[in-house]
């Protein structure tokens, strides 16, 4: 019960934010993508350094437990799979969770996004018995790698020498300061007025 | 209103953390997987079935259904789990915040106005390149195993390798896909 009570509040408050950073606006996203305004990618890159400090920090005080993190796999198919996310979220500025809460914001196009991705996840349903076994869903570097070795969480790490939380905690100061450094635009042109 | 980078980005991290503090990390795209299932399962009771002898009590016919001892085919019996309620809870935060901000705007609610500008505002094209687009989003979200929210951020909070490799393959492609497409600017 108190975890329904936690996926209810948890849920919220991220449907929330993802509705105040401007991520349910797919034209934040385009923006992003096509390197005309960097408000989102500055927000995205701070928010995951906030959150790497804070969980490493906490892992660091004992506040967290290690049990809960729940690292992924790595193999060829997250990087195939990237590429095939990352082509269809340029077209059309939804990735699964920005295009549900667009379409809770009364966007309807993202209505056809996610009837599109419930057919793109059933495709892929279906056809994992042809992709199980094979190599591109073999692990590579150890599968479930981390960039440091994380006390109690039981992954493999990359470089097993260097503890896992300082190394969050830094990489996590260097994500926080490329959100604030950043430009607001990354192609130098000046703003262009549109002509047939 | 749209937060700073740095208020929002302040905002979204304390919320990556909460939930991986409270309960797990955050991630989106099996709940696809999960109402397809349920889809599934309704003209097909056949498809996930109670198996005592499988790690999770539910087994399925399908591959990916069955895979890791059935856990998906118990999630699609038993839709009120953590992850699903999340993803409606999700939804409804953001429409909350929405209406609290004064809605989306009418010409908005079809297509973003960057879209207009490069191919017109012809609803029909929109929706159709959306929903190609959401199939391959999809497809690519559950080869990679996580999406935008269980592998760039999740993932990359996390430091793992997983999340660094998939977001390096999204921006790849996505970058020049958003420059050859969206030449022209709002």
């Amino acid at each position: 019960m108190t975890e329904m009570l936690l996926a209810i509040v948890l849920g919220a408050a991220f449907g929330a934010t993802l509705d105040r950073i401007g991520a349910t606006n797919p034209g934040y996203i385009i923006r992003m993508l096509n390197l005309t305004e960097t408000h989102l990618m500055k927000t995205i890159f701070t928010g995951i350094g906030v959150a790497s400090v804070l969980l490493f920090g906490g892992l660091l005080l004992g506040v967290v437990d290690p049990g809960h993190l729940s690292v992924k796999s790595a193999y060829a198919g997250v990087f195939i799979g990237g590429l095939l996310l990352g082509a269809g979220f340029a077209v059309a500025g939804y990735c699964p969770g920005t295009g549900l809460t667009a379409l809770a914001t009364g966007r309807k196009d993202a209505l056809f996004f996610a009837i599109g991705g419930l057919c793109g996840a059933a495709a892929y349903m279906v056809s994992y018995e042809d992709f199980a076994g094979s190599a591109m869903l073999a692990d590579i570097a150890g599968g479930k790698t981390t960039l440091g070795l994380i006390e109690g969480a039981g992954y493999p790490a990359l470089f097993e020498s260097l503890s896992g939380e300082i190394l969050g905690i830094a990489v996590g100061v260097v994500f926080i300061a490329i959100g604030l450094l950043l430009p607001h635009r990354l192609t130098g042109k000046p703003r262009s007025i549109a002509a047939e | 209103m749209i937060l700073s980078p740095r208020n929002g980005g302040i905002l979204l991290g304390v919320v990556f953390f909460a939930a991986v503090l409270l309960v797990k990390p955050i991630g989106v795209s099996t709940q696809f997987v999960i109402l397809d299932g349920m889809i599934w399962d309704l003209f097909a009771p056949e498809v996930v079935v109670v198996d005592e002898t499988a790690k999770s009590g539910y087994a399925s016919p399908n591959a990916y259904l069955d895979k890791s001892g059935g856990s998906y085919a118990k999630n699609v019996a038993n839709p009120l789990n953590y992850s699903f309620v999340f993803v409606i809870a999700m939804m409804a935060g953001a429409l909350v915040s929405a209406l609290l901000r004064g809605g989306v705007g009418r010409e908005e609610r079809t297509m973003p106005a960057v879209w207009r500008a490069n191919f017109g505002d012809s609803p029909a094209k929109r929706y159709a390149a959306v929903f190609v687009a959401g199939f391959i989003v999809l497809f690519g979200a559950r080869l990679a195993g996580g999406c935008t929210s269980g592998h760039m951020m999740s993932g990359m909070m996390q430091t793992a390798l997983s999340g660094y490799v998939f977001a390096a393959g999204a921006f790849l492609a996505a970058i020049p896909v958003a420059l050859i497409l969206f030449r022209k600017e709002a």
